[in-house]
């Protein structure tokens, strides 16, 4: 199996290509239309600001591809703002229409708290996950953000959350779509196991 | 359940090799940074830092070559800095394989470079590294590798680079660096409950009893050292055990 890693430029496409090396799975960048419609499976990386990401899937016209094939199934995983990118919008730009697959807006977390969130949090595990399978449910992962998606957004797919001021999406699974709010390429063996698990379900 | 403290051992590097120095002086060889990297990934580090700390122009090749290898290593975030004077520098310490950026004496110089770094990288990616000196009641910004004084209170610049977009201050105290005396408590103290942003203390630790004051007391978000990990006068995952006993909430690796 080959996974297609949407390379726009500002991501952290090194970081995930390298976990995935070291799980033994060959990564292809892309960064134009055709390989990512007619990919085997997507991974849609992210760190920085919510504008970069979506202006860069428009104006590389990658929005249509990747949404064409998340519909026909092809295994997608989002990490960080590839979870953010699959709601309506999001706060951090209120103005840029997101890949609008899930119901919702993604708001800042609340001022009361350090922000960005940023280091090893736990999860709280609401149902059966595929992307957790055979992670301790103690398990910490690396989180470096100051958007997230409220759980009020729930859309049914929301497995587990985390909190820092708020309750926040951190897993969600959907049919074909998987996406984590924290960086499983820089969470330790607990994160490689989540990613070994997108590439079982994937395969 | 809550966002654990961190533990992060800093490399300073000159020409691919870690050094160590006593008040930022006396340097000497303390060992491989690829070695070094891979150690504590393994060991239960949160983070880890690299710093060039001679940051000469004609050496930075070499510096982007160490932080390749060391990134090589970690599955976990990797912050790296030391002479990053532009976006340009930035970029390539990105590239590399940095999931951070740190700045220090560029930033001081010209403060619009946090805000550059920021919108490009984000702020969770742009780390404001201060090294402050004890000045009576309050604390001078000291830049040049601590060398040189700017007349800046470090409580309001640390406010001030926050409020351009730096994620994170990594904030150490010039007095205590290299002494293995302590982290400074009041400046970590101050610095946390005056900024939004997750502090990372500094400067002057060696034993684990230090650690556990610098986030009870101290209310940093994360601790850095450098050479008691390479010396292994502090192993990590004890260092930890510790902690834990003590009521701080530490990651242990599965």
């Amino acid at each position: 199996m080959n996974v297609t890693l949407i390379d726009y430029g500002a991501g952290n496409a090194t970081s995930v290509e390298r976990a995935l090396q070291r799980l033994g799975v060959a990564s292809t960048r892309a960064s134009a239309p055709e390989p990512i419609a007619n990919a085997e499976a997507l991974l849609l990386p992210g760190v920085g600001h919510y504008a970069t990401l979506i202006r860069a899937l428009d104006e590389g016209a990658l929005r249509q591809p990747l949404l064409e094939a998340i519909r026909r199934g092809a295994p997608f995983l989002g990490i960080c703002l590839g979870l953010q990118a699959l709601y309506e919008s999001s706060d951090e730009a209120p103005d840029l229409a997101g890949l609008d697959l899930l119901l919702g807006r993604v708001r800042a977390l609340p001022a009361q708290v350090k922000l960005p969130h940023m280091g090893w949090n736990q999860l709280s595990i609401k149902r059966t996950s595929r992307l957790l399978a055979n992670v301790a449910a103690d398990a910490y992962f690396y989180f470096a953000h100051s958007y997230a998606a409220d759980v009020a957004n729930d859309n049914g797919a929301s497995v587990a959350t985390c909190r820092h001021g708020a309750e926040f999406v951190a897993v969600l699974e959907r049919e074909n779509i998987s996406a984590v709010q924290f960086h499983p390429e820089k969470s330790g063996a607990a994160g490689a196991q989540v990613l070994r698990n997108f590439l079982e379900l994937a395969s | 359940m809550s966002l654990a403290r961190r533990i992060i051992p800093c490399l300073d590097t000159d020409g691919g090799r870690v050094v160590k120095g006593v008040n930022f002086l006396r340097l000497r060889d303390a060992g491989d940074p690829v070695a070094l990297a891979a150690r504590y990934n393994a060991e239960g580090a949160d983070e880890l830092v690299v710093l060039d700390i001679a940051a000469s122009r004609d050496r930075r090749p070499i510096f982007l070559d160490t932080i390749r290898r060391v990134a090589a290593e970690l599955a976990i975030p990797l912050t790296a800095g030391g002479g990053i004077r532009s976006l340009g520098d930035a970029r390539a310490v990105v590239r590399a394989g940095a999931d951070k950026v740190t700045v220090n004496t560029a930033a001081v110089a010209r403060p619009a470079l946090i805000s550059e770094l920021s919108r490009e990288f984000g702020a969770q990616a742009v780390v404001l590294a201060i090294d402050a000196k004890c000045a009576g009641s309050r604390w001078n910004v000291m830049v040049r590798g601590g060398y040189d004084s700017t007349g800046l209170d470090v409580v309001s610049w640390a406010k001030h680079g926050a409020s351009l977009g730096a994620g994170e201050i990594l904030l150490t105290s010039v007095d205590r660096d290299g002494t293995q005396s302590g982290f400074d408590i009041p400046l970590t103290a101050e610095i946390s409950r005056e900024v939004s942003v997750p502090v990372i203390a500094s400067g002057g630790a060696k034993l684990p009893e230090h650690f556990a004051r610098v986030f009870a007391e101290g209310a940093a978000d994360a601790a850095l050292a450098a050479s008691i990990f390479h010396d292994s006068v502090q192993r990590i995952r004890e260092l930890k055990a510790f902690l834990n006993a003590r009521g701080v909430e530490v990651r242990f690796p599965c």
